[in-house]
């Protein structure tokens, strides 16, 4: 069936309000506004205030208010505007709702999803723009994950929600206008998945980066290059023995991470090729990461300041020295 | 995929030649099937293999010389994917001899001759490092056509490829009077380290062979001459018999501690036509019973002597049996074969003046049995009471 990333979020969080009663949607302007990205339009008509909960500007508060009320059995999916102001509620999401089955012994778990937008490409400024996937991803007590394609997008929720801990899922807003066919959506939240198969680099990479690999993977088949494109899809648990499959089958490995390169995700993977499969490498590694300057508004700066497919097509030719 | 590597074909090898592949790229192997003949200093042994699979490369060319636990090829296991064959022709683990016929030694992380041009640290990919060595590629004389000028591993294949193209010297055939000369050094190299090693002591017992040779008499009527069973066997299968209740006589000393073996795999002592000895193993003597046993044995001694061994007979014997009665000897006190810990002699079957249970002297055939056994792993008193089960494990042939 042919759908957009918005309409299979929408369709997966309209399911999940169906089927347990349980189930709340929280967040600003997700219901009179119908939310920031139009992902829960119509939804507080059809299930009214008291599940549909538009939040004032307070992200402490209403993430809070999230972790308390699953803790207290309910289901809900609380949704931050941006990751970029989910820094006001890291204390809620890192040191409460990470934390609290191993601080209350196992007495309580915290069965809550975060949805989050993330990214840049939209000119929406620095303060609107910046990838922070890793801040979480370096949280034990988290599962973070980065649907890249439609039918993650559809199918990563309702894996979410089987969760008994948190959850955080990171929304590209580039995506969400990306459409596509999609047969089947049910998946895990555990595995890296092989987007294109090839044998002389493997491109890695997640969330919004992953159709700039496909179409710089394109390019480089034109040149006679075989890249392999690897969507980590999870960022935390990394599914490391998909990475280090594909490294020593291409023996070459570029990664793609919107994040700023120091202390990215990127060099998390690339730390953990060097320890696994130092000897299948054939060429150092490379990443392709932003720019180590706030996300510019200037729509030419900030193209400029993003990976894009042309850099890693230059990051590819220099692993294999075309 | 797994490496199909070069055993230890004895305890003194540490290297052999390889003479020809038996197998080709892309044929399906099964476990015991021997891929490759390789040439030993004691003989030109069939080296087989233990697991099912799909030959993947060849690495090793006839006429070179590998070290024990090299890797000649590697198998794509039952199951796994298949990965491309590189090339049709086998790849060579590399021309450069006298580096491959010195015992693997640790490296020195950073070989000036590589490593380092101008005093700066050449660069070399991690890949292409470890294929390097798999090939015995010698690094210096490959040039660097990847990033910054690396040597990367499309490098060290095509070197590979062109070390393989070259042409390959016959295989020299070994005459007889060298593979004599490398038989005695064989011998003399592991029988040195026996008596260096260990600490041997010696018992024997005369052994009334009137009863067993009876039995074997009766059995063997109605046989036809091929069919007919040497007594020889039914001493082989009463020293397996016997071991059963002493396995600490049946195993290998490794690494300053025994470990017994779990089945009794005889090793037969085979003189050679252009002298010297190789004691093959005779598997599972226990299991088996004796027309097979004399099948087996006939076999062993014929391919011994055609030089066409398995690479398991070699390696497996787990005790050592040697039979000098032919030869007209009254005993025979035999040097063990390490890491084995016992060995059985047997002196010549003859009537010999014997004192009866009721007092009275009659000529009977006897023999003297004899154990050398290794003081580090049993005592003598173990040793005696072997010898006394092989005594009366021959007075009840049919329980053989």
């Amino acid at each position: 069936m042919r759908m957009s990333y918005r309409e299979a979020v929408r369709e997966a969080l309209h399911e999940a309000l169906v089927r347990d009663p349980r189930v709340f949607l929280m967040g600003e302007d997700v219901g009179r506004y119908g939310g920031s990205y139009a992902m829960s339009k119509g939804f507080y008509d059809e299930f009214g205030p008291d599940r549909i909960r538009d939040a004032p500007l307070s992200e402490l508060g209403f993430v809070g208010a999230g972790v308390g009320a699953a803790m207290g059995g309910m289901r809900p999916i609380v949704e931050v505007m941006t990751v970029n102001f989910s820094l006001l509620a890291l204390d809620q999401i890192v040191n409460m709702a990470a934390l609290y089955r191993h601080m209350s012994g196992g007495q309580f778990s915290v069965p809550v999803v975060f949805r989050m937008a993330t990214g840049a490409g939209r000119q929406l400024a620095a303060q609107h723009s910046h990838s922070f996937e890793n801040w979480y991803a370096h949280v034990p007590g988290l599962r973070v994950v980065a649907p890249a394609t439609i039918a993650d997008a559809r199918g990563m929720l309702p894996a979410a929600m089987a969760y008994s801990d948190p959850v955080v899922i990171f929304e590209h807003v580039g995506l969400y206008n990306a459409e596509g066919d999609v047969e089947e959506w049910r998946c895990d939240l555990e595995h890296a998945a092989i987007r294109r198969p090839g044998t002389d680099v493997s491109i890695i990479t997640y969330g919004g980066s992953l159709p700039k690999a496909l179409s710089a993977a394109d390019s480089l088949a034109a040149e006679g290059i075989d890249a392999e494109v690897v969507d980590l899809r999870v960022l935390r648990p990394l599914d490391r023995a998909a990475i280090a499959d594909s490294v020593r089958r291409t023996h070459r490995v570029v990664v793609v991470d919107e994040g700023w390169r120091t202390g990215s995700l990127a060099g998390e993977v690339v730390a953990g090729i060097a320890e696994e499969c130092l000897y299948d490498l054939d060429a150092p590694p490379r990443r392709v990461c932003s720019e180590e300057v706030p996300i510019p508004y200037a729509k030419h700066l900030e193209e400029a300041a993003l990976p894009q497919p042309d850099k890693i097509v230059a990051a590819v030719r220099e692993v294999t020295n075309a | 995929m797994r490496d199909y590597t070069l055993p230890s074909l004895g305890a003194d090898m540490d290297q052999g030649r390889l003479i020809e592949w038996l197998v080709q790229p892309g044929d399906p192997v099964h476990k015991g099937q021997a891929l490759a003949v390789v040439d030993t200093s004691k003989a030109a042994i069939e080296v087989e293999i233990w697991f099912d699979g799909v030959v993947g490369e060849l690495r090793a060319a006839p006429g070179q010389m590998i070290p024990v636990g090299a890797v000649m090829a590697t198998i794509v296991a039952s199951g796994e994917a298949p990965e491309p064959v590189a090339a049709a022709a086998p790849h060579s683990v590399g021309q450069a001899e006298t580096e491959l016929t010195e015992r693997p030694t640790p490296r020195p992380m950073a070989s000036a001759s590589h490593l380092e041009v101008g005093g700066v640290r050449r660069r070399v990919s991690p890949a292409a490092r470890k294929l390097a060595e798999e090939r015995g590629v010698d690094l210096a004389a490959v040039s660097g056509t990847g990033p910054l000028g690396a040597v990367t591993l499309s490098d060290v294949e095509q070197a590979a490829a062109e070390l393989a193209a070259r042409p390959t010297p016959p295989v020299e055939a070994v005459g007889p009077a060298e593979r004599q000369a490398l038989v005695r050094q064989a011998i003399a190299t592991a029988m040195s380290r026996s008596k260096r090693e260990i600490p041997h002591y010696y018992l024997s017992q005369t052994i009334p062979m009137a009863r067993a040779v009876d039995w074997l008499t009766a059995q063997n009527t109605g046989r036809s001459i091929s069919e007919r069973v040497l007594i020889a066997v039914v001493q082989l299968k009463a020293v397996a018999r016997a071991l059963a209740d002493f396995p600490q006589l049946n195993g290998f000393f490794i690494d300053g501690a025994f470990q017994p073996a779990p089945t009794v795999h005889i090793g037969v002592a085979i003189s050679l036509r252009q002298g010297g000895l190789v004691a093959p193993a005779l598997h599972d003597v226990a299991a088996k019973d004796m027309p097979q046993l004399m099948r087996e044995l006939s076999d062993l001694v014929a391919r011994t002597r055609a030089a066409s061994l398995r690479g398991s007979e070699l390696a497996d014997p787990t005790i050592t049996v040697t039979n000098l009665g032919d030869q007209g000897v009254e005993a025979a006190f035999g040097i063990i074969s390490p890491p084995q810990v016992a060995l059985v002699g047997f002196g010549r079957i003859a009537p010999r003046p014997w004192v009866s249970e009721d007092g009275t002297v009659a000529a009977v055939p006897t023999v003297t049995a004899s154990l050398a056994a290794d003081h580090r792993v049993t005592d003598g008193h173990t040793g005696a009471m072997f010898l006394t089960a092989l005594y009366d494990c021959l007075q009840r042939p049919e329980d053989l």
